[in-house]
This record gives C-alpha cells, sequence and structure tokens, in this order.
C-alpha cells in the first residue's frame, strides 16, 4: 500500500488539490447564496418567499449528479463551454446552497420572534434587523447541522469524477484501474477524504464550544 | 480526555478496514471454476451491456445482444456439452477484474485486450479476436490520424488502456476519462473534446448508430481481445481454450464476424477472420 502511495503520489496529490479547491470555493459561496436564499424565505414580501422556496426545493431534490451532468453536457451545447471541474463545482454550489439555505433559515425561525419586532420597533430597517440581531444569534445555533453540510459538499465533491474533473475519486479511478490494486487505492482515497474532513469537523467543534 | 476518546476510535476503525482488507484476496482461488460450473451447468460471463454489435442489452426484451454474447454461447455449449447455459452479468471496463476477482462471474469476454500489466492480476485465454486503437470524430472535423491528436482533448472510458497509448504517441493531448464509453460519447458531442478514442470495433458500433461520427486513420495499435480468467485455474483456462480452438475449426467463429461486422461501413471485416 505504501508503494502503491508512492508510485502514484504526484496523481494523488494533484486530485487532493483539486479537491480541496472545488470544496473551498463550494463552501465559500454556497454558505453566501444559501444564507440569501435562507433570507429570501423568511421574508415578509410574499414574492421572495415563493422564490426562496422554489429555488431550495427545485435544488435540494434533484440529485447531485443530474445537477452536475446538466451543467457539463447540456450547458455546453447550447450556452457557453464548461469544463468537467467548473461544472462540478458549479453542481456542487447549488446543490449544497439549498441544503445551507434550509439549515439557516431552521437558524433564523428559531430566533424568538421578539428579537426581530424589537429591533423594528427601534427604528431598524429589516436588513439591518437581520444583519445585525437576528442572523449572529441564528449562525450560532446553526453551527452542528452547518458543519455536516460542509463535510457532505467535501465528500460530495467526489462528483467530479464522473465529469472528468481530476478530482481525488477520478485520480483514485484511474490509479485502480491500471495498477489494479483497488482496495487498497480505495482505501487510500479515503484516508485522504480523512485528511479534509477530519479538521472540518474539529474546527466546527471548538467553534460551537467557543461561541455557544 | 474527550480528544484521547476520538484518536482511539479513530485508529481502531483504521486497524479494522486494514484487517478486513487484508483477508479479501484468499478464498476464491482455492475453489476449481471448472468443477463448479460442470456442477451447475452453466458459466457465468463478464460482458459489456452498452456497446452495439458487440455486447449490448437489447432494451425491448433485455437480452443480451452481440459478437461477444454469441461468442461466449458457442464456447459455453463447447465446455459444458450442448445442454450448458450460458448466464451474464454485466460488466464495465473499471468493474470487470474486481469482479473476476471477487468471484461474481467465471470469465471475462468484455472487449479486454491481453496486457502484460493485466497478466500479473488475471490469466488470459488465446486471442478471441484481433483489435487495435482507432480515433471517432465529428464529420468534417480537421483531425485526420492520430499524431493531429496533439494539444487536443480527447475523451476515453477510464479503465481502458487507450489512454497509456495516447500518452505514448501523442503525449501532448489532453486526456479525458469518463465513466463508460457512452458518456464518453456524450462529452465528444456536447464539445468537451475533440475526438475519442478507444478499440476500433466499439468505435464501429458507435459510428453505426450516430451518423455524424466516423472513424478516422485506421488502427495505430494491434491489441487483440482475450477471454479473463482467474489466476490458478488451469483446468478452466484449458477446457476455455480448447472451446475457442473448436469454434473457430467448425466455422461457427467466421460466421459470427460476417453476422455482427459483415455491413459495418469503413471496417475490413476481412481482417479479423480465422482460419
Amino acid at each position: 500500500m505504501i508503494k502503491l502511495l508512492v508510485d502514484n503520489w504526484s496523481e494523488f496529490i494533484s486530485g487532493f488539490g483539486w479537491t480541496v479547491l472545488s470544496s473551498i470555493v463550494a463552501l465559500f459561496f454556497s454558505l453566501i447564496i444559501g444564507s440569501l436564499f435562507a433570507i429570501l424565505e423568511v421574508m415578509p414580501s410574499k414574492v421572495a418567499r415563493v422564490i426562496g422556496n422554489v429555488y431550495v426545493e427545485i435544488f435540494r431534490n434533484i440529485p447531485l449528479l443530474v445537477i452536475t451532468m446538466f451543467f457539463y453536457l447540456v450547458i455546453p451545447l447550447y450556452v457557453v463551454k464548461i469544463n468537467g471541474f467548473t461544472a462540478g463545482t458549479i453542481g456542487l454550489t447549488i446543490y449544497t446552497s439549498a441544503f445551507i439555505a434550509e439549515t439557516v433559515r431552521s437558524g433564523i425561525n428559531s430566533v424568538d420572534v421578539g428579537q426581530m419586532e424589537a429591533s423594528r420597533a427601534q427604528g431598524m430597517t429589516f436588513w439591518q434587523a437581520m444583519r445585525y440581531i437576528v442572523l449572529p444569534q441564528a449562525f450560532k445555533l446553526v453551527i452542528p447541522p452547518l458543519g455536516n453540510q460542509f463535510i457532505n459538499l467535501v465528500k460530495n465533491s467526489s462528483v467530479l469524477a464522473f465529469v472528468a474533473g481530476f478530482d481525488l475519486m477520478y485520480q483514485g479511478n484511474a490509479i485502480a484501474s491500471t495498477s489494479f490494486q483497488t482496495v487498497n487505492t480505495y482505501i487510500i482515497v479515503g484516508l485522504f477524504y480523512l485528511v479534509i474532513t477530519l479538521p472540518i469537523s474539529y474546527y466546527m467543534q471548538h467553534l460551537e464550544r467557543k461561541l455557544a | 480526555m474527550k480528544r484521547f476518546k476520538y484518536v482511539t476510535l479513530l485508529i481502531t476503525s483504521l486497524l479494522l478496514v486494514l484487517t478486513l482488507a487484508g483477508c479479501g484476496s484468499k478464498p476464491l482461488s482455492s475453489q476449481n471454476v471448472l468443477e463448479n460450473d460442470k456442477q451447475s451447468n452453466t458459466i457465468t460471463w463478464g460482458v459489456k451491456a452498452d456497446q452495439k454489435l458487440i455486447g449490448l442489452i437489447d432494451v425491448k426484451d433485455g437480452q443480451e445482444k452481440g459478437f461477444e454474447i454469441d461468442l461466449a454461447k458457442a464456447i459455453t455449449k463447447k465446455v459444458l456439452g450442448k445442454n450448458g447455459k450460458a448466464k451474464f452479468v454485466t460488466v464495465t471496463s473499471q468493474s470487470r477484474i474486481p469482479l473476476l476477482k471477487n468471484g461474481n462471474i467465471d470469465a471475462i469476454i468484455a472487449t479486454m485486450s491481453i496486457l502484460p500489466d493485466r497478466k500479473k492480476v488475471i490469466d488470459f485465454s488465446d486471442s478471441y479476436f484481433s483489435a487495435g486503437q482507432s480515433i471517432l470524430v465529428k464529420k468534417g472535423s480537421s483531425i485526420k490520424s492520430v499524431k493531429d491528436l496533439n494539444g487536443k482533448t480527447v475523451t476515453s472510458a477510464v479503465g481502458s488502456n487507450s489512454v497509456d497509448n495516447i500518452h505514448k504517441i501523442a503525449p501532448k493531448a489532453r486526456v479525458l476519462q469518463l465513466p463508460d464509453f457512452a458518456q464518453a460519447l456524450t462529452a465528444l458531442k456536447s464539445g468537451q473534446g475533440e475526438a475519442m478514442t478507444t478499440d476500433n470495433v466499439i468505435l464501429a458500433g458507435l459510428a453505426v448508430e450516430n451518423p455524424g461520427y466516423k472513424l478516422v486513420g485506421g488502427t495505430f495499435t494491434t491489441e487483440p481481445y482475450g477471454i479473463g480468467i482467474n489466476k490458478g485455474q488451469g483446468d478452466f483456462k484449458k477446457a476455455i481454450n480448447k472451446g475457442l480452438k473448436e469454434v473457430i475449426k467448425d466455422g461457427t467463429y467466421n460466421k459470427l464476424i460476417m453476422k455482427w461486422f459483415g455491413n459495418v461501413p469503413g471496417f475490413n471485416y476481412k481482417e479479423v477472420l480465422r482460419k
């Protein structure tokens, strides 16, 4: 197993790099997009609530692979050429953002309504109240489920393998099929994923203890 | 203290995984595949399910159809007698060797070239088809031969040796490995690559189904296909080789070639006939 790792070190590392990059980009954008749609879902305006709901329900209920394949195969035919890595990362971002939206919304909902009402009574606008009063409390509450979403995101990034996104799983498939050491290859791939997900796990625990 | 607990848990689970991985390789090799098959009167073949002319599941009746399927049936009859049954299990380029190793299938007849690297892991029968690698492009493409692939993007399937060949012959080509040939073709169609590469027979099947695409440049490798058999199954390998020889000798083989490849435009079936 050590020999397999050493022989294919550069492939494993480049796959690891692309997985980390894809995860970071998708994590950043899905957190922003997800939070925006979460706010849309709790806005007083009915139109905004409907838009938020439709987005979340569509992308939460379609398999990630389908969304990704759509960006990899359909969009290049009609709109613009995007490569596998980009298609995979976009799919990952959209898919995860729907889950993050639901997570953040549940956090906002669990902050007492009185908080929002009091802020509004003080003359704050809806956005000011959200920004300074409700969201900080909401995020504290949803740190554990958010951590779950981040970890899922990293693991889901293996969808890139299906669209030739050169990630860890893609390299794993390629190495397994040329070395024929299927079991060992996937154990190594699994360990590499742990290298990314365990620190996230620990950091979220740390954050939870620090803030809550 | 809590942290210590987690570390212990992690180490224990890793050890468990490693132990499980270690004990997976033994039990199958001690069984005799030929004996088992004679007892059940069935040979289980790993076949392709997505390749026209070779091995394709017909959506209308759910039956596997193709050259390799017919050949497998013919060989089964020679090995087990007139009433011998051939059972088919769908495999992909990626899953076929693991499935053979863990005993899900007895033999692989799935467009697999006889390669030194593969010989280290499994045994091969005598060659049953003289294949070679070629390129499929959109009609009107500027790519005329494998040399033109430098600087271009080529799609192929993961687990096939085509990728290594391209790296050797056209080192500057970028290769995208997709899960199977159908997806490699879809990726080519949606412009993710300028050409697709794999064995000529597979491309021939795709060209028949997709009128806008054609083979160019002929074959640039010789990669005879062989039937994959587990290591340590000498009896079974002998029986398969004997069956294959008989199928070629009595003319069944050439009939099958004519049946499946007689009418493919641009494919010279005379090259693959056996005497």
